[in-house]
């Protein structure tokens, strides 16, 4: 099957259907595996037992940013080729997004007044994740309040593409300035500096918390399709009345 | 399990984003049904889209 035909709501919709329980078991799966890894892992000789917020605080940071990526590409698809599973893609994304970044930045927090000594301090990884929380609140206002569903996706489309900028600001913020936030640790050159009994649950983690990012935007996908036919419905219902009377 | 003396701040972590996913899954699954059930609606009265229409 050539790639585009997965771009039609009709078949997507299809492919969704027969893929989503798989999902669903893959993410329960590894999530009972993460868990349990998790809570049997070894406290950190400096952070004690608050390592533990460590397994939640990463794969929502990875994911808060993954999901605007996924915006960012999805915006191109609204503005550049007009597909309208490209909007319903960007549009799906956006609370699953903000979702993560706040469970980030709240996780973040709870470990930072035992680890720091404060809930929170305005350095530069903090401070552009609460931006990028800040940019998505902004972008589902966008979805919310428009009265016309296609202006709102095109200015949620500029508005993904523009916040895309915040995205190496995040990543690289903590090289670029002295922040209280630690430098990377898992993904660097020179291989990961965190230890196997610890980096082992933390990568199941991430990637249980990644299917469920991913279970969750096809779910939302699938939503989106079905009001945008229910929309197209009562467009259709309401035109028929008008010529009947 | 011993969490130590900031288990609080880890039991709040967790409790958070149990909380959070716990709201992301039942928005997306009522969601789900409130579209299906509202189609169905529409569909029992003979409203279609205009790509079911025959010719």
């Amino acid at each position: 099957m050539p790639v585009i035909d997965f771009a039609n709501p009709t078949r997507f919709l299809t492919i969704v259907n027969r893929v989503l329980p798989w999902l669903i078991a893959a993410t329960v799966v590894l999530f009972a595996v993460g868990l349990f890894r998790a809570v049997n892992a070894p406290d950190d000789y400096q952070q004690g037992a608050t390592v533990k917020i460590m397994f939640l605080h990463v794969p929502a940071a990875w994911l808060g940013m993954f999901g605007w990526g996924l915006m960012s590409i999805a915006a191109l698809g609204t503005l550049v080729w007009r597909h309208p599973l490209a909007d319903v893609a960007g549009k799906a994304a956006a609370p699953i997004g903000a979702a993560f970044t706040f469970i980030c930045l709240t996780t973040g927090s709870l470990w930072g007044r035992p680890t720091w000594g404060t809930y929170w301090v305005w350095d530069a990884r903090l401070t552009s994740m609460l931006v990028l929380l800040l940019l998505y609140l902004g972008v589902l206002a966008l979805y919310w309040t428009a009265e016309e569903p296609g202006r709102g996706a095109r200015a949620a489309a500029i508005l993904s593409l523009v916040g895309a900028v915040n995205l190496p600001i995040i990543k690289f913020s903590v090289d670029w300035w002295n922040t209280l936030h630690q430098p990377a640790s898992v993904f660097r050159m020179g291989g990961s500096k965190i230890d196997p009994a610890l980096l082992t649950p933390l990568l199941i983690m991430t990637l249980a918390f990644t299917l469920l990012f991913m279970t969750l935007h096809l779910a939302v996908m699938r939503n989106e399709i079905l009001r945008r036919r229910v929309r197209s419905m009562r467009l259709m219902q309401a035109q028929e009345l008008a010529e009947a009377t | 399990m011993n969490l130590g003396p900031h288990a609080d701040f880890i039991v709040a972590a967790y409790a958070v984003t149990v909380f959070v996913v716990a709201a992301l899954v039942a928005w997306v699954v009522l969601d789900y049904w409130a579209q299906r059930r509202i189609l169905g609606d529409l569909e029992e009265r003979g409203v279609t889209r205009r790509s079911q229409r025959k010719g």
